[in-house]
C-alpha cells in the first residue's frame, strides 16, 4: 500500500469500437474517502472508461493503477477481486430470487454455502451503511429503487471498496435520490471510492467531491465541486459556452385544434390507462403534459394517432384550418387519418421501435408515411432521399450516408431524424413523447427551438416531458396526469415545480368528485 | 485487499476479438478464398489419413460430379433450380420475419394438384390449356398451404414456426393418401402419361430441364425486384422490422402478412410444378426431396438476396454431387464422404466470423504507452 490516498488511477487509457474511439488517452484518478463525479454528454465515454474499471472491457491501450500498481483487468471476477465493484444502470439479478439469495450469487467459489451467513453478513451491512432492505423479498416484488439497494449490496457484500454507479438516479423519484445520496455520503465516510457517473448538473453539485468531465470521448479536466457552478460545468462538458434559456414566446392567435372529451382506455389486462380525460389544444401554444411515467402519456398520444382502442364515449374531435365542422378521429386509422387530410405528426417515446425503421437508411424512413403516395406499384424514392439530403443539412444529421441503417445512429442523430420527419410533413398538430430524452444539451435545445418554430407557426403543440425545469420553461400550459386522470391543467408561467410535482403524485379533490 | 490486488496481476488476454466496421470487397474476397484454400488442406490430410486415397484425385472426381460432361452439368442445373426456386419463395416471407418452415409441404401440395391435372385432364385439354391449368392449380394449392398458417398468425398469433412445420406432414400424409387412392400400395404415382407425354414439358435446345430453368431465372429476378422495389416490398421490411413501426405508419400489418404468405407459397407451389411437369413426371411423398428445409439454410446465408441465394445453392448442389461421386467411384461410405463436404461448407460458414470480426493477439494491439512505472 505505497500511496493510500489514490484509490485508482488511470492513465492514458484508450478504447476504440472499431473506427470509433470510445475514450482517448484518459487518465484521472479517483481517492479513498471521496466522491468522484464523472460527467459528459451521452455518448462521452463515461460509461467505456468504467466498464475498463470493471473488467467488462480490456483496454487498448494505457494502464490502470491500483493504490499505485499496475493491474490488468481481464474480467469482472478480476475486479471484484481487487475490491471493485459497480453498479449498471440495467440490473443483474434473479426475479425469482430473495434478496439474500441473490447476494449468494456473488459468493466466491471456494466459499461454503451458508444461506445464514450470508443473511447476517448482508443485515451487518445494511445496518451500517442505513440501507432499508428486506433479505427476505423476493426480486420480482421489489422497486426499481429496492433493486438497486441489492445491487449495491451485493458489491460491498464482496468486500468491494472501489463503487462505480452508473446513472443511478436516472430510474429514481427525487425521494428516492435523496435517499442513495444519504448511502453514497455514508460509504464514503467509511473510506470508500465512490464514483457517480452522470450528466446532471445539480446532482453533480449536490453529492460529489470532485468532478472529472469527459468530452467525445477525451479527459477535459477534474475540479474541485466547490468552485464549479453549473455554467462553468456546462462550458467544459460541451465545449462552448451554452445558453441555457429556454425562449416561451406569447401564443399569438390560438386556434382550437382538438378537443379530447371523456376518453378512456383499459388494457388488455382491465386497468384503467387513462380515466375520462378531458382537454383542448391550440394552435400556437405548447401544451406540456407532465407526470410519473407510465400514467398514461404514452396511451393519451396514441389513442389520438389512431393507434390506440378506447373505450365508449370517448370523443376527439380536430378542428382543421378553415372548415368550420369538427372531425372525428377516433376510429380512424393511422393512414385513414392521415388520407382525411389531417396533419398530426407524432413523434412516439419509442423512436427505433415505432417511430422508424432502424434497418433501414434515412431515405426509407423518410418515406415511411408518404411511400403508399400514387397509384404504381413501384416505389418512389427519389423525393425521399431530396427530402433526407435537406433534413441532414438543415439540422446537421451526422451519418456516413444516407442508406446507412439509422440504428446505428447515435440517439441525437435518430431523433433528429425522426423529428426531421414529422415536422417536413407541416404539421397541424404536433405531439412529442419524450422528445429530448437522452440528448446531449445541444440536440435538446435544437429540438425545443424546433418546437418553438412550429408553435410560431400556428402548431398546435402537445409536449410530454419529464423534466420539469424544461416542461415550466417551454411549456404556455401544462397538464397534469396522474393515475390516468388530468390532475389540473396550469399556466406554464406562474406554475410552480413543487405544485407540479405535488399533482404528478397525489390527485387533488377538484378532480375526484 | 492489497494481497488480493497483488494477485490477480494477470497478463494482457491472449486474444481478443474485435468487431470490424464493413470489410471491403477484396478483403471478403481473401478471406473467403482463404477459407476454401484451408477447407482443401484439412480435407486432403483426412482423406489421405482415413482412406491412404491422393486427395488430388478425390477432388477432381468431386469435380467431376457436375462438371464431367453435360448429362452431369444439366442434372446439376436441374437441382439447383429447384432448391433455389424454393429459396426464393421464402426469401418475401422470411425477410417479413415470418419462419415459414413449411416450404416441404408447399410444394407437395402443388405438385400433388399438378399430378393430378395431368391424370385427369393430360389427354383430354389441348398443351397451352393444360399447362396454364396446372400452372394456376399449383399456384393456388401452395398458396392455401400458406395462407393458413399465415391467416391463424395474423388473427390470433399463432406461432407459425409450429404451425408450418405441422402443415408439412399434413401434406405429406395427404399425397400418401392420394397415391394409395390411386394406385394401391405403391409409393409414387408412377410415370405419368408415360405414352402421350402430355403435361410433360418439351426438351428445348436438346436439354430436358431448360423451362426448369428459365422460370427461376426470372423468379431470381421478379422477387429481387419485388423485395427492393415496390411498395409491397417496402411494407414487408418494416413489418418484418417491427410491427409498431408498421402501425404507427398505417400499414395494415395483417393484410401484409397474409399477402405476403400467399406469395410465398404460391412460388413452392410453382416449385412443385416444376418437379412434376419439368423433372420427375411423378408425385411421391418425397418429391420435395428435403430441398424445403435445405432451402431455409439458402434463404437466410444470402440474406435474402435472391442473386446471392444462386451463388450459395450452386455450392451446395455442388458439394452434394461431388460427395456422392466420390462415394460411388471409389465405393467410398458415405459417411467419409459427408465429412469431406462438410468441412468444406464449414469453412466457407466460418469464414463469415473472420469478415466481421478480427483478432488482436497478446502484445499485438496499438498500445500508446505503457511507463511510469
Amino acid at each position: 500500500m505505497a500511496d493510500t490516498q489514490i484509490a485508482i488511477r488511470l492513465e492514458k487509457v484508450t478504447k476504440t469500437f472499431g473506427e470509433v474511439v470510445a475514450n482517448k488517452d484518459v487518465s484521472l484518478e479517483v481517492r479513498r474517502g471521496e466522491i468522484l463525479a464523472l460527467l459528459g454528454e451521452n455518448g462521452s465515454g463515461k460509461t467505456t472508461l468504467m466498464n475498463m474499471i470493471a473488467g467488462i472491457y480490456y483496454p487498448d491501450g494505457g494502464q490502470i493503477y491500483l493504490g499505485g500498481q499496475a493491474v490488468d483487468i481481464r474480467s469482472p471476477r478480476d475486479a471484484l477481486a481487487l475490491g471493485i465493484g459497480m453498479i449498471h444502470q440495467h440490473f443483474k439479478l434473479v426475479d425469482v430470487f430473495t434478496a439474500a439469495e441473490n447476494i449468494a450469487l456473488s459468493m466466491d467459489a471456494a466459499e461454503r454455502f451458508d444461506l445464514k451467513r450470508v443473511r447476517d453478513k448482508a443485515r451487518a451491512i445494511c445496518e451500517k451503511y442505513e440501507f432499508g432492505l428486506d433479505l427476505e423479498q423476493k426480486v420480482y416484488e421489489m422497486s426499481v429503487s429496492q433493486k438497486q439497494t441489492l445491487e449495491i449490496v451485493k458489491v460491498l457484500y464482496r468486500g468491494a471498496d472501489i463503487l462505480i454507479l452508473d446513472e443511478p438516479t436516472a430510474v429514481l423519484t427525487p425521494q428516492e435520490t435523496e435517499k442513495l445520496f444519504n448511502v453514497i455520503r455514508n460509504m464514503k465516510a467509511d473510506g470508500k471510492a465512490v464514483v457517480i457517473i452522470t450528466h446532471k448538473l445539480h446532482e453533480v453539485l449536490a453529492i460529489s467531491d470532485r468532478v472529472a468531465i469527459l468530452r467525445k470521448g477525451e479527459y477535459i479536466d477534474t475540479v474541485d465541486t466547490k468552485t464549479a457552478t453549473e455554467a462553468s460545468l456546462t462550458e467544459m462538458m460541451v465545449g462552448q459556452k451554452v445558453e441555457l434559456n429556454i425562449e416561451r414566446p406569447t401564443p399569438e392567435n390560438t386556434v382550437r385544434r382538438l378537443a379530447i372529451h371523456n376518453l378512456s382506455v383499459t388494457s388488455e389486462e382491465g386497468i384503467k390507462l387513462l380515466d375520462n380525460v378531458s382537454f383542448e389544444a391550440f394552435g400556437g401554444e405548447i401544451l406540456g403534459i407532465a407526470g410519473i411515467s407510465g400514467n398514461g402519456q404514452k396511451e393519451l398520444l396514441e389513442a389520438i394517432a389512431g393507434l390506440q382502442p378506447t373505450e365508449r364515449g370517448s370523443d376527439v374531435q380536430f378542428f382543421a384550418p378553415g372548415k368550420g365542422r369538427a372531425m372525428e378521429l377516433l376510429g380512424m386509422s393511422p393512414r385513414d387519418i392521415r388520407e382525411a387530410g389531417v396533419h398530426l405528426s407524432f413523434v412516439p417515446e419509442d423512436r427505433l421501435g415505432m417511430g422508424l425503421v432502424g434497418s433501414m437508411g434515412m431515405t426509407g424512413n423518410m418515406m415511411l408515411k408518404s411511400y403508399g403516395k400514387g397509384r404504381t406499384p413501384i416505389l418512389d424514392q427519389k423525393a425521399p432521399r431530396a427530402l433526407a439530403e435537406e433534413i441532414r443539412e438543415e439540422l446537421g444529421v451526422v451519418t456516413p450516408d444516407l442508406n446507412t441503417p439509422v440504428s446505428r445512429l447515435s440517439g441525437g442523430n435518430v431523433q433528429k431524424v425522426l423529428v426531421g420527419r414529422e415536422i417536413a410533413a407541416s404539421p397541424i398538430v404536433l405531439m412529442t413523447a419524450y422528445a429530448v430524452r437522452g440528448l446531449d444539451i445541444n440536440t435538446s435545445y435544437t429540438i425545443y427551438h424546433l418546437l418553438n418554430e412550429q408553435k410560431k407557426k400556428g402548431v398546435a403543440v402537445v409536449y410530454v416531458g419529464e423534466d420539469l425545469d424544461v416542461l415550466l420553461a417551454l411549456c404556455d400550459r401544462i397538464l397534469v396526469l396522474c393515475g390516468g386522470k388530468v390532475n389540473g391543467i396550469l399556466p406554464g408561467a406562474t406554475a410552480t415545480k413543487e405544485e407540479v410535482g405535488l399533482r404528478m403524485t397525489q390527485l387533488q379533490k377538484e378532480v375526484q368528485q | 485487499m492489497s494481497g488480493a490486488a497483488e494477485n490477480t496481476i494477470k497478463k494482457e488476454p491472449l486474444v481478443r476479438i474485435v468487431k470490424r466496421d464493413g470489410a471491403t470487397f477484396p478483403q471478403k474476397v481473401a478471406v473467403r478464398v482463404v477459407a476454401i484454400l484451408l477447407a482443401l488442406v484439412v480435407d486432403a490430410i483426412f482423406i489421405f489419413g482415413v482412406t491412404g486415397l491422393n486427395p488430388l484425385g478425390v477432388y477432381s472426381v468431386m469435380w467431376g460430379g457436375t462438371f464431367s460432361n453435360p448429362t452431369r452439368f444439366s442434372w446439376a442445373m436441374r437441382d439447383l433450380a429447384t432448391l433455389l426456386c424454393i429459396g426464393i419463395a421464402l426469401a418475401p416471407a422470411f425477410k417479413m420475419r415470418f419462419w415459414n418452415i413449411g416450404a416441404e409441404g408447399q410444394v407437395l401440395m402443388g405438385g400433388l394438384v399438378t399430378a393430378l391435372v395431368m391424370v385427369y385432364f393430360g389427354n383430354s385439354l389441348p398443351a397451352p390449356v393444360l399447362f396454364a391449368t396446372m400452372l394456376v392449380a399449383s399456384v393456388a394449392a401452395g398458396a392455401l398451404w400458406g395462407f393458413i398458417p399465415a391467416w391463424f398468425k395474423a388473427h390470433w398469433n399463432t406461432n407459425e414456426t409450429l404451425f408450418t412445420l405441422m402443415m408439412n406432414y399434413v401434406a405429406t400424409s395427404i399425397v400418401a393418401c392420394m397415391t394409395n387412392i390411386m394406385r394401391g400400395k405403391a409409393s409414387s404415382l408412377g410415370t405419368l402419361n408415360k405414352a402421350t407425354k402430355a403435361g410433360w414439358f418439351p426438351a428445348i435446345a436438346g436439354q430436358r430441364y431448360t423451362i426448369n430453368i428459365i422460370v427461376v431465372i426470372v423468379l431470381t429476378f421478379a422477387v429481387y425486384a419485388y423485395l427492393k422495389y415496390s411498395k409491397h416490398g417496402y411494407e414487408i421490411t418494416v413489418v418484418g422490422e417491427s410491427e409498431n413501426t408498421a402501425r404507427y405508419a398505417g400499414i395494415n400489418v395483417r393484410r401484409v402478412i397474409i399477402r405476403t404468405m400467399l406469395i410465398s407459397g404460391a412460388i413452392c407451389g410453382i416449385c412443385g410444378f416444376l418437379i412434376v411437369a419439368g423433372k420427375d413426371q411423378t408425385i411421391s411423398t418425397t418429391s420435395a426431396g428435403g430441398q424445403g428445409f435445405t432451402a431455409i439454410i439458402v434463404a437466410w446465408l444470402a440474406k435474402f438476396n435472391t442473386f446471392y441465394m444462386a451463388l450459395i445453392s450452386f455450392l451446395l448442389i455442388f458439394l452434394s454431387r461431388g460427395a456422392s461421386e466420390i462415394s460411388s467411384v471409389y465405393s467410398l461410405n458415405e459417411y467419409a464422404t459427408d465429412i469431406v463436404t462438410g468441412i468444406i461448407l464449414f469453412f466457407i460458414l466460418g469464414s463469415e466470423f473472420f469478415i466481421n470480426f478480427r483478432l488482436i493477439w497478446r502484445g499485438k494491439a496499438p498500445k500508446l504507452t505503457k511507463e511510469g512505472k
